[in-house]
């Protein structure tokens, strides 16, 4: 058995310390110390992107990250994507379009799309196809996929606009 | 995996320290999107993890007209892909950095990190190799300066010695008239290992070549320069003849092989393909500059 | 037509209601079989082959055991001896010896990846390291990787005690030989004006789901053990695991948990038995997760092929005769899908002569499973191929020709018996009027291409209950694990018959104890065949809500109809009352109301898809890129459009990915070379175009609802249809798969040094 280190991170918004042995990938130690299941394993090496998370505001594979280096940063899970119950409107629009099929993609999806839109709240096709390359899904064939997050864009577009307007 | 330990300093002494402590069982660790993979493969056999992310020489990527880019061995590839400087100055390093992976890797993956891996397929590394980079190296005895193509010397081994360090990768300056581009071959549009990767960095004098050097990667058992496909187009103009013949040249300095990702021979052909194309693009920007 | 199902006045099927599972799995609550865990749970690992065929001499497992941590190790010997023999099991045929042999090797490994000792412990990494002590001795044999390899005088022999129909007690690798027949295809031949004759060869492919096979299982001191996995059939995985671990079905109880893609894959077992033998040995629940060099290297892909097509039509384009030798590689033990291979290699034509010859034959790579119409990708590629090229010797549009020589209603099927109201025809013309096919392609190294696909489907087992709640909602349980959306099917079956909103049906997929034998969820016929049991067993609880109603009317029952989700008297002015109103007074009138069915399900209506692609190659590096696609399909009765469309989306998606990419890499030593997402490339999100689907619903005559079942048959056109293409685009035929940009750059060169050397010899 290998020594296990405490480890302070933010996690969906909420400051936690936790124990960890350094061999724990942050996607082990979300899993099954920290009980946030939502992140999916599906290959272990970064080319499935089922285990995305976000870190300090960035998109990156948790199987590729070891717990230890989440000291300090402030991490998001899908489990931190709907605020108080009410879901994402990129967790609606998935739910509207069919966009997901079996499943286990959809956390990584949801956060790899939440990343591009934060970043760029009008993407083109192009622009959504790439951000999401290192997503793989096997059941859609990506086409409502990409519907969603780009009606999520056009919707979180109208809704700035609204508040623009309304100020 | 089996156990290991993980230690974070924040100077490059105390880096340096702890490698040397630990000699061959210690590592430095950058973006972990290799290493993890193979300590868990049991590829390697690494028991101390050297978290170099914080050490601020690594972090630092800075560029002066003069004395060129200083770019800090850990700087996470979406910083690069992300500058405007490294765009407009190093279109085609810039592009390298690019490709690697996905977004989700590039956020975590470092241009040092590419190189200090050393495979033959890293993209970067025939990227630095076009531009003339060189590698610092830090290590107990003190600081030492390596060309890049010197670095790697067999797939997965470099010239680092046990406690030594890769601060940072110091590229020229472009001189007027010059830029460069990589391109790869995958067979997907997104997330493979380069194919053939080329790199190219030219300078010209008019519409003759002044100054060239060509770099590939997946070819040989090492990234390799292609010194002769460079020289033989200084002085010439780059019309289908000269990038014909350098497409060839490209080619014959090659020595793939055959496995998943494509055959020997489908490496040679794609090898004077790209060269052709990436010298045209490579030309196009210095034409601009 | 008339009275088609497909035109009643439906309230809820045809609409597009939200998932009922989907909240859940967008906020990651839902609960895949990795994301189980209980108190006191030990981690396994599984010990697997480097060789691709060698004796197992020893295995020694006592410093593994001696590792901190370790709890317990198993072997093939902790397995009791199981039969040589063929039960069916679902849609499959099962050697229980073979099947205990896949689990963990008994004398001999057979394939890279093979099982060969599992090992618990506290945690993962422990197992893992516990397995780099357990020390075994091999006698390295020879590897028999392909099917010529397999069936060469003087092969090595895999199985000692194989034997097939025709050769007697003669050791062999070709498990079964398989033939139909039809007509003289000789007078066939010779009445025919083009002849076309071609040999193709596919590469092993895998389903590629995304979740890793997963196990958690939980033996208890009274004998009976809980399994919770991901599996398309949890009454599979417990028949199956009884057979293998030598206990009775009634001491397994499966709990199958979300299920992160399948495909065909998860209808069998690897890791379950293993879970409940080493919780049977520590006490304690143990899981299993693979990794994905696991899944790849030992789970069960689809098979290589290497097929001969032989075609001929007459000048007008009427297809007169085939003969097509095909043999799949089963893997390291029979059961390959080549019989469904070839009978659907001709299915969606009419020829009046032909020969089939199917062989089954083992070779050193992981027994194969079920992939999404089973057998057939492969086939439609080599038959699609050639139909394409006559087509275009004869000068006819490769739709036409299709629709000229297409199977309608009374056709005879390639096994004699005639077709009954069937589609192809209109997926054929769908794809014609298509706004797609009609456009005009241009551009440089360019190609459109087409080509079709048969399917069976399939009806088999299922049970389902409609509970009736006393607030008047519903639920309605199966046992079909959901694999793209069917729970959204069951509800909104159950919603359109008891005339309720769909969000008050609520839907589960239960347990094998909890629910009735329901056979795998495969062959397209969830919603086919669970779908059936769905209606009855909602017209059952709407049989005894008129019962209710008349007792609290004081009526006889036929004197109590249900129309629109409204109990009304007949005759008098009695309001009608709403099953709501009802609900309260279940206790008064005779209790709770549970509609019951169980069906094995006659009726099945097979399944058609016409699929158009539009390519460019780069000439220079003979990588493809899809510019369009339009897939159109018979659904019969479509019940949630989106998640047909979703089927056809992603059956399409996967056949790219066949075509253009994917294949099992083996070295000369037959070890897997490509056992990661990395290497073994299934398309990315920037690999595709959008996928214009055409939902064509020509009702099933032999389902209450007009369903036949979605989920498979578009995977079957695209290999075809982009080999069809490239040859529009550069003028080569692709003869294998994949059609990946070493070999398609291949083809380009020789086929230009060949143009360039009879243009210099004109």
């Amino acid at each position: 058995m290998s020594k296990k280190t405490l480890v302070e991170a933010t996690i969906n918004g909420e400051t936690v310390e936790f124990l960890c042995e350094p061999r724990q990938s942050l996607l082990e130690t979300l899993r099954d110390v920290l009980e946030l299941t939502g992140s999916k394993e599906g290959c272990l090496t970064g080319d499935c992107g089922a285990c995305t998370v976000l870190v300090d505001g960035r998109p990156v594979c948790s199987c590729l990250m070891l717990g230890v280096e989440a000291q300090g940063k402030n991490i998001v899970t899908v489990e931190g994507l709907a605020i108080n119950g009410v879901l994402h409107v990129l967790q609606n629009k998935f739910l509207e379009h069919a966009a997901l099929q079996c499943g286990i993609c959809t956390p990584g999806f949801l956060i790899s799309a939440k990343s591009l839109l934060d970043r760029n709240p009008k993407p083109t096709e192009h622009e959504v196809r790439y951000a999401l390359a290192g997503n793989l899904c096997r059941c859609t064939g990506y086409d409502k996929i990409v519907k969603a997050v780009l009606d999520a864009a056009a919707d979180i577009r109208s809704q700035g606009e609204g508040k623009a307007a309304a100020r | 995996m089996h156990a290991i330990t993980y230690e974070a300093p924040t100077t490059l002494d105390q880096a340096v320290s702890i490698l040397k402590t630990h000699g061959e069982n210690a590592r430095p660790f950058c973006g972990g999107t290799d290493i993890i993979i193979q300590l868990r493969a049991g590829v390697r056999r690494t028991e101390h993890l050297v978290d170099v992310k914080k050490i601020k020489e690594l972090q630092t990527l800075s560029f002066d007209a003069k004395k060129g880019l200083r770019l800090g061995a850990a700087v996470p590839c979406i910083e690069i892909s992300e500058s405007d400087v490294m765009r407009r100055h190093y279109p085609g390093l810039t592009e390298a950095a690019h490709l690697i992976g996905s977004l989700q890797i590039q956020n975590r993956a470092s241009v040092g990190g590419n190189l200090c891996n050393g495979s033959p397929a890293a993209d970067t590394t025939p990227a630095l190799m076009a531009l003339g980079a060189r590698a610092r190296i830090v290590g107990p005895n003190g600081e030492r300066e390596v060309p890049v193509e010197a670095f790697v010397v067999s797939p997965g081994r470099t010239v680092l010695k046990p406690g030594e360090l890769l601060v940072e990768l110091l590229v020229p300056a472009p001189a007027p008239h010059s830029s460069d581009a990589y391109l790869r071959f995958i067979p997907r549009n997104e997330m493979d290992i380069a194919v053939v990767g080329v790199g190219a960095a030219l300078t010209l004098d008019g519409d003759k070549v002044k100054a060239a050097r060509i770099a590939l990667g997946a070819v040989a058992p090492t990234p390799i320069l292609a010194s002769k496909a460079a020289d033989a187009l200084i002085g010439m103009k780059l019309d289908a003849a000269a990038l014909e013949a350098a497409g060839r040249a490209a080619s014959e300095a090659c020595s793939p092989i055959d496995d998943m990702r494509g055959t020997a021979e489908f490496r040679l052909h794609i090898a004077a393909v790209l060269t052709r194309r990436v010298l045209s693009i490579a030309a196009e920007r210095a034409k601009k500059n | 037509m008339a009275e088609s199902t497909t035109t009643r006045d439906f309230k809820v099927i045809g609409t597009r209601p939200i998932r009922p599972d989907g909240v859940d799995k967008v906020t990651g609550r839902a609960k895949f079989g990795a994301d189980y865990a209980f108190p006191g749970m030990l981690h396994g690992k599984v010990l697997r082959s480097p060789h691709a065929h060698a004796i197992i001499k020893s295995i020694k497992i006592d410093k593994a055991l001696k590792l901190p941590g370790v709890k317990a190790i198993v072997t093939s010997k902790d397995l009791p001896a199981a039969e040589n023999k063929l039960e069916q099991s679902g849609e499959m045929t099962v050697n229980p010896m073979h099947l205990s042999m896949n689990i963990l090797a008994h004398d001999k490994v057979l394939y890279d990846g093979h099982a060969i000792a599992a090992v618990a412990a506290t945690s993962p990494h422990i197992a893992e390291e516990a397995l780099r002590l357990i020390e075994v001795e091999y006698e390295v044999l020879p590897p028999v990787m392909t099917v010529d390899a397999a069936t060469k005088p003087g092969a090595p022999i895999l199985l000692k005690d194989l034997r097939n129909n025709e050769e007697g007690d003669k050791p062999t690798n070709v498990a079964q030989h398989y033939q139909f027949k039809r007509g003289d295809i000789a007078a066939g031949f010779k009445a025919a004006d083009y002849v076309i004759e071609r040999e193709f060869n596919t590469a092993m492919v895998h389903q590629g789901y995304i979740e890793p096979h997963n196990a958690v299982g939980i033996y208890n001191s009274d004998g009976q053990a809980t399994i919770y996995c991901s599996t398309q059939g949890a009454f599979d995985v417990r028949s199956l695991s009884a057979q293998v671990l030598g206990m009775p079905v009634g001491k397994i109880k499966v709990v199958p948990a979300e299920i992160g893609g399948g495909f065909g894959g998860k209808t069998t077992i690897y890791l379950e038995p293993l879970s409940v033998l080493l919780s049977k040995k520590t006490g304690a629940p143990v899981k299993l997760v693979m990794s994905r060099s696991e899944v790849l290297r030992a789970s069960g892909p689809t098979p290589g092929s290497k097929i001969k097509v032989k075609m001929g039509a007459t000048k007008d384009g009427k297809l007169v005769a085939a003969e097509i030798w095909m043999a799949y590689q089963a893997g390291a033990f029979p059961g390959s899908p080549v019989a469904a291979g070839a009978l659907c290699i001709i299915a969606p034509y009419t020829i009046e002569n032909f020969l089939i010859d199917a062989y089954d034959v083992v070779v050193n790579r992981p027994k194969t499973a079920a992939y999404r119409a089973p057998g057939t990708t492969q086939a439609a590629f080599a038959s699609e191929t050639v139909i394409d090229e006559l087509a275009e010797k004869c000068g006819i549009d490769p739709i036409d020709f299709r629709i000229k020589n297409g199977v309608k209603e009374g056709a005879p099927q390639v096994l004699g018996p005639p077709f009954k109201r069937i589609g192809f025809i209109q997926t054929c013309e769908a794809i014609k009027n298509s706004e797609h096919y009609k456009s005009k392609l241009t551009g440089k190294f360019r190609g459109r291409g087409v080509a079709s696909g048969f399917w069976f489907n399939a009806g088999m087992q299922s049970s389902a209950t409609v509970n009736i709640h006393t607030d008047g909602t519903a639920s309605v349980v199966t046992g079909s694990p959901d694999i793209g959306g069917s729970r959204a099917s069951m509800a909104m079956i159950t919603a359109e018959v008891l005339g309720l909103p769909v969000t008050d049906v609520r839907p589960i997929t239960a347990d094998t104890d909890s629910i009735g034998h329901t056979d795998v969820t495969a062959g397209s016929r969830v919603t086919f065949a669970t779908g059936m049991a769905v209606y009855e067993a909602a017209k059952d609880a709407e049989r005894q809500l008129i019962e209710r109603a008349a007792k609290v009317w004081e009526k006889k029952p036929d004197e109590v109809e249900f129309r629109g989700g409204m109990l009304h008297a007949k005759g008098n002015g009695v309001p009608p009352m709403s099953i709501k109103q009802l609900a309260p007074r279940f206790a008064r009138t005779g209790g709770p109301i549970t509609g019951r069915a169980s069906v094995n399900a006659r009726g099945v209506g097979p399944g058609f898809a016409t699929t158009v692609v539009d390519v460019e190659v780069d000439p220079d590096t003979g990588k493809v890129q899809l510019l369009r696609c339009t897939v159109a399909q018979d659904a019969g009765k479509a019940i949630h459009p989106s998640y047909v469309e979703g089927q056809m989306q992603g059956g399409t998606a996967q056949g790219i990915g066949w075509a253009l990419n994917e294949e099992y890499f083996y070295d000369d030593n037959g070890t897997l070379r490509n056992s990661g997402f990395l290497d073994y490339r299934i398309p990315t999100c920037l690999d595709l175009p959008m996928i214009e689907t055409i939902i064509v619903e020509e009702a099933n005559p032999g389902h209450p609802l007009g369903v036949r079942g979605v989920g498979e048959v578009s995977i079957v056109p695209p290999v075809a249809a982009v080999a069809n293409a490239i040859y529009r685009a550069v003028g080569v035929r692709m003869t294998q798969t994949p059609m990946s940009p070493p070999k398609l750059l291949k083809a380009i060169l020789k086929h230009r040094g060949a143009t360039q050397h009879s243009a210099a010899a004109d």
